[in-house]
């Protein structure tokens, strides 16, 4: 029996250790895609069914794009596609669209995320910058005008039907509530939310932010898993909590100043539960993880309130992309036994 | 949530959950003689040290428990015969571990199988003194049997300027899938606490703490009623994890004592004994009788019958594992566990050596394919050491290696915490291995031109 075993010599010889974690990165990514879809059901019902054409389209550009590329670098093209991460990057970056968004958006977003963002720096693991943050910071400036008038109002039959479950609209007119590109939004004038409607989602915004339940139920579930650390996006939270409270009130729209309303509108849930939480561009260690937390923290509110920006977690995010490097040299782990406990 | 519920049992930071399914296989089957092999090949080198130099000739007749391989220099450790027989050739023979080779006295078995003159005898242990105690460790040819199989009287000789407190005896066997401690404590609590207080006695230390893992609480009970007049002996339970039973973390979680990976436990005034290496103490003074013979787990999903089986060294593996009805598609034979075991490329060359705990045979082998590091930082919560393995294994892979020097790679245990829990499949430890060995080759290489001035 065994010196059949012998003959062929087919014993591998393989380096310890030899059982490994069922853990896998296909694993994780297709569990965040899966975290991902409460947040874009409850769009459609906000919105419409045209969010789920922009959502469809920037996954499947995402997909063909990092399959191209695959091809062009010579990577085994079915197996890393099968990782998922092509797909979390198109549906982040769709989350992060207006509504009514023009269709080649998403198209050239994608390619922009997975392209340049991504493989430009050796592919997944290796980028920099949240390639869906990246990109959805390129669209806006090389494509200002269509990110910023496309707010338009959708054909949002379900939307009004959530109205009426609730029945909680200050102006009783849903079509007037999603022409404004988020609840943040500082001209003078501009109206207060109530909080039920930013926890159901029923407000303006970005396709995947508005609706704190679902970004909450699919974060919860990251958590459980021990996909995310719970501690990224709750010192995050909690860092743009103390700010709105100690810096100068912005008196121009009185509920700029409630914390809550901070946290609940705009896209700071949907940025702490998911963009801050991305492995490849945060710190590794769990001091540098909540450096640049509160770091995130800390830029959001300052673009909220001191620049021309409604909305500061993209571009605060990716600036501490940036810093991560830095934070990794300062915060390494330690030596065990290097301070040495005498008996 | 979890660890709540565990925090009363002691522990170290860091660390991984392999799973105690591996265990179940063999938690319940008692030692079972292996049937005798016809021809064993006891290698001079089965311990860290200097090989022994073979004191028999081709063509000699040796009886069970004669010494056949003297010890050279103070860091090595005596072989004798495992069973009685003709010593039909001593040739160069590769070390299962390490591959290195060395002289192996190989003995043809004839149906004798009784003790030397001078072994197996009956003494009285009460008065004896601590230099007999260790004299007889040395004669015996005892090592650490925890895998390290550092000869014990070297071991027992303490420097004088550090004083040691505490004998910590490890009972947490955090290696899945074996189980030949749990089984020794279980049917040999006496001996192996006689043992210990042998251990004890020798270098004159008052107390003593036994850890064992919370999976095995029948053993904690056994213990605590056998020391219930002990004060000066604790024991204590353990989380389930790995790696337990490895020196630093077993001091953590006992002593609460921290001290650098590369240093020795006697920086912090303790020493580790193993349990198999207490009970072998207790039989090597009590009765005079040589290390010969060890419990070996025969296990894995390629054995039909799963075993823990009292093997005499030297044994050919693959008597092993016929006995334990071996699978014909096995494609993995592995020497000690799953987690730092050795894979074995040859299995006619394989025998059992004094530091083999455990033989798993797997089929349906599952192959990993490695990716780009994505940045999750589990192996660095996971690494008992505080090292970053990520790091570590870039630099290493991209032969940066003076890099990997400032992060302490030379630190590493290879205990493969961060390799297990890897998403990214990304063959970390083999990676710093290869690290580890070019720094080495490397200071070597500077070495020799200075030595020549
Ligand atoms: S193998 Fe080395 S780097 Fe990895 S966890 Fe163990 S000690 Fe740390
Ligand atoms: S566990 Fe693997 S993927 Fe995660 S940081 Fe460490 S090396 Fe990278």
């Amino acid at each position: 029996m065994l010196n059949q075993v012998q003959d062929k010599s087919i014993l591998i010889a393989s380096a310890s250790p030899h059982i490994r974690d069922t853990d896998s990165i296909p694993r994780i990514m297709w569990a965040v895609v899966l975290s991902l879809v409460p947040a874009g059901i409850a769009s459609i019902f906000t919105f419409g069914y045209y969010c789920l054409y922009v959502i469809l389209l920037s996954i499947v550009s995402a997909i063909f794009t990092e399959a191209l590329i695959l091809g062009v670098r010579k990577i085994s093209v079915i197996s890393t596609l099968k990782d998922g991460s092509a797909v979390v990057t198109g549906i982040l970056l769709a989350y992060t669209l207006p509504p009514g968004v023009s269709w080649y958006i998403p198209v050239i977003g994608s390619f922009f995320a997975i392209v340049i963002v991504k493989h430009a720096f050796g592919g997944l693991g290796n980028n920099i910058w949240n390639p869906a943050l990246a990109a959805r910071a390129f669209l806006q400036t090389a494509y200002p005008a269509a990110l910023n008038s496309d707010w338009r109002v959708l054909q949002h039959g379900i939307g009004n039907l959530f109205h009426n479950i609730t029945e909680i609209d200050p102006e009783g007119n849903m079509v007037d509530a999603v022409t404004r590109a988020t609840p943040l939004a500082k001209e003078a004038g501009a109206e207060a939310y109530h909080f039920t409607q930013l926890l159901i989602g029923s407000v303006p915004g970005c396709i995947g932010e508005t609706s704190t339940i679902a970004l909450l139920l699919g974060g919860a579930y990251l958590i459980y898993k021990r996909y995310i650390n719970w501690y990224v996006p709750a010192y995050y939270i909690a860092t743009v909590f103390i700010m709105v409270l100690i810096l100068p009130p912005q008196t121009k729209t009185p509920w700029a100043n409630n914390p809550f309303y901070h946290i609940l509108a705009g896209g700071l849930i949907l940025g702490a539960f998911f963009m801050a939480t991305d492995m490849v561009t945060s710190p590794l260690t769990k001091s540098g993880l909540i450096i640049f937390a509160v770091g995130t923290g800390v830029l959001t509110v300052l673009i909220r309130f001191y620049s021309g920006y409604p909305e500061g977690v993209c571009y605060s995010l990716l600036l501490m992309n940036t810093a991560t490097p830095l934070i990794d040299r300062f915060t390494k782990p330690r030596l065990y036994g290097a301070r040495i406990k005498k008996a | 949530m979890i660890t709540l519920v565990k925090s009363k049992l002691k522990t170290f930071i860091g660390g991984i959950h392999p799973g105690e399914d591996g265990k179940l296989l063999t938690k319940d089957r008692k030692e079972a003689l292996a049937p005798l092999p016809k021809i064993v090949y006891l290698l001079m080198s089965q311990h860290i040290g200097a090989p022994c130099k073979p004191i028999v000739k081709k063509g000699d007749y040796v009886t069970k428990g004669q010494l056949v391989g003297e010890s050279q220099g103070f860091i090595s450790a005596n072989v004798h015969a495992s069973i009685s027989g003709k010593v039909t050739d001593i040739v160069p023979w590769p070390h299962p571990v390490t591959g290195v080779k060395s002289p192996s006295v190989i003995i043809e078995r004839t149906d004798e199988d009784s003790w030397t003159e001078g072994t197996n005898v009956e003494t009285d242990i009460d008065l004896i003194s601590s230099d007999e105690i260790k004299q007889r460790i040395q004669s015996a040819g005892v090592v650490g049997l925890g895998g390290a199989t550092f000869p014990t009287h070297v071991k027992l000789t303490l420097p004088k300027d550090r004083p040691i407190d505490t004998v910590v005896m490890n009972g947490a066997e955090c290696e899945p899938y074996l189980t030949c401690d749990y089984r020794l404590m279980l049917d040999r609590s006496r001996e192996i606490i006689q043992g210990l207080k042998l251990i004890m006695k020798c270098i004159g230390c008052k107390k003593a703490h036994i850890g064992i893992e919370a999976n095995k609480e029948d053993i904690y009970t056994l213990f605590k009623d056998i020391l219930s007049n002990e004060p000066d002996i604790k024991v204590d339970l353990m989380e389930v994890k790995y790696p337990q039973g490895a020196e630093h973390q077993l001091i953590k979680a006992l002593l609460n004592r921290e001290f650098k990976p590369t240093q020795l436990p006697l920086e912090v005034g303790a020493i580790v004994i193993n349990v198999g290496t207490a009970f072998v103490v207790y039989e090597a003074v009590k009765f005079k009788r040589p290390l010969i013979q060890r419990i070996v787990t025969v296990t894995g999903n390629g054995v039909e019958n799963p075993q823990n089986f009292l093997v005499r060294l030297g044994t050919p593996i693959k008597h092993l594992l016929e006995e334990a009805r071996v699978v014909s598609n096995i494609d993995k034979i592995i020497f000690g566990g799953p987690m730092m075991g050795i894979a074995q490329g040859n299995l006619d060359t394989a025998v059992t050596i004094k530091g083999t705990g455990g033989i798993l045979a797997f089929k349906g082998t599952q192959q990993w394919n490695s990716h780009a590091c994505i940045r999750c930082g589990r192996c660095i919560d996971s690494c008992p050491y505080g090292l970053n393995p990520s790091i570590l294994s870039i630099q290493s892979e991209a032969k940066e290696f003076n890099l990997a020097l400032e992060n302490n790679v030379m630190e590493c245990k290879e205990c493969g915490c961060c390799t297990y829990i890897c998403p990214a499949k990304r063959p970390i430890v083999h990676l710093i291995k290869f690290a580890k060995a070019e720094i080495a080759k490397q200071k070597a290489q500077k070495a020799t031109p200075a030595e020549r001035k």
